[in-house]
């Protein structure tokens, strides 16, 4: 499993650090990715749904967000 | 052309750029959407940071936009390239520090090179002639097209028929008696198309999705600017011209002063960064010191911050001041909010 700290970035910057990263990675790999913008609560979703990636699952840590999700094809 | 026409759509998450990307899809175009981060887009950054915008949503509109059309988006990070066409416009800034027109052909230059790299055929983008004073005139969208290199492969659906026929026009790709011939700044037939086609939600920003079309905040850049002694930026300066109210009581330095719970909670993401300093007797906000300020200047900036504090009618107030991660507390007698020079407030 990949990770990846998008904390204190604000979005589209955490979106912008996923979707780079997701370029490099292989269909079914794993990212999970640490926010700190609320923000990433919706658009981190909204662009996998958008390029067919699956958010796996999603949790808060203190102030931080986690997601972890799944490359698509 | 065998295969379906691809066009790239410049996608603001506004509702032009949606309308015209649906206009595009009902001609069975493929479409996808790009978005570009300039540093300085309004989107979301204020509501995220802000305690009383906490209501407001938090999506991107760009993205939400894209999910209602069924389409992706490629989100491009700009910030570098950008600054060139902030500091330099070779076609002037509009009423502030906005440099529009070269903005927009910068963008669709970058659309050009992303659908050469893609293998897509043209692009579109939600311009309406009129619509805007510096960037959508019938006499500037020639110049994008021309300056960007996009030429004749940049196709305005929604005011096409006002134009000449651009390639996808002339090679039957679209249909260009069903695109359109808007113009003018009203939004009334925009709203009319969304109405028609049942698009009920969209964003739509007062004074547009770009900081550098308001004033207060070009005159922080340019106070910037001008106190650096050059027109350069990094990503976390213009980041923090968003926050809280900006002092500058001498040439040498300024105060960043939070505003509210979410602007003091952001601030502390650059403590280790700047001088810094908090009221201890009483409740206020945390206060960024930005430049090279002395010892007078900073008993100066202690004084102006205790005005912003719960004590600013006390005698004294006491205020840590944290510097290369040395702490100290001095007591001052807040500045009377009526001697603040209104030049000092930038």
């Amino acid at each position: 499993m990949e990770t990846l700290d998008a904390r204190q970035l604000l979005c589209p910057l955490p979106v912008i650090r996923v979707q780079d990263r997701v370029k490099t990675m292989q269909p079914g790999e794993t990212l999970e990715v640490t926010c700190t913008d609320p923000g990433t609560r919706h658009d981190i979703p909204a662009w996998c749904r958008i390029h067919g990636h699956r958010i796996i699952n999603c949790w808060d840590e203190n102030t931080e967000i986690v997601f972890r999700l799944e490359v698509g094809a | 052309m065998q295969e379906k026409p691809k066009a790239v759509a410049l996608i603001s998450g506004g509702l032009d750029s949606m309308l015209a990307a649906k206009i595009m899809q009902q001609q069975g175009v493929h479409v996808e959407g790009i978005n570009f981060y300039t540093g300085f887009c309004v989107e979301g950054h204020t509501h995220a940071i802000r305690k009383k915008d906490k209501a407001k949503p938090k999506r991107n509109n760009a993205l939400w936009v894209a999910e209602q059309l069924g389409i992706k988006l490629h989100i491009i990070d700009i910030i570098e390239e950008y600054k060139r066409i902030v500091i330099n416009p070779q076609h002037g800034y509009g009423a502030n520090l906005n440099p529009c027109l070269d903005c927009k052909i910068f963008m669709v230059g970058k659309a050009k090179e992303w659908v050469a790299e893609n293998g897509f055929d043209f692009i579109i983008t939600g311009e309406v002639i009129g619509q805007r004073p510096m960037s959508q005139r019938k006499d500037t969208m020639p110049v994008i097209a021309r300056e960007s290199g996009a030429d004749d492969r940049l196709l305005r659906p929604l005011c096409a028929r006002n134009l000449p026929p651009t390639l996808p026009e002339r090679e039957g790709w679209v249909d260009r008696d069903r695109l359109y011939g808007f113009s003018g700044r009203s939004r009334k037939p925009q709203i009319a198309m969304a109405k028609k086609l049942g698009i009920e939600d969209y964003a739509q920003p007062a004074g547009g999705c770009c900081f550098l079309t308001d004033q207060s905040y070009s005159r922080k850049l340019a106070d910037l600017w001008q106190a650096r002694g050059e027109r350069d930026y990094e990503l976390d300066d213009i980041m923090l011209l968003k926050i809280g109210r900006h002092i500058r009581p001498r040439p040498n330095f300024k105060m960043i002063v939070a505003r509210e719970e979410g602007e003091s909670r952001f601030l502390q993401g650059y403590k280790k960064s700047f001088v810094h300093m908090l009221p201890v007797s009483h409740r206020g906000p945390l206060v960024l010191i930005d430049g090279d300020p002395g010892e007078q200047d900073l008993l100066l900036a202690a004084r102006l911050a205790a005005r912003y504090c719960q004590g600013r009618d006390a005698e004294q107030v006491e205020i840590s001041i944290v510097r290369d991660k040395n702490q100290e507390q001095v007591s001052v007698a807040p500045f009377p909010a009526h001697e603040i020079p209104e030049e000092w407030l930038i």
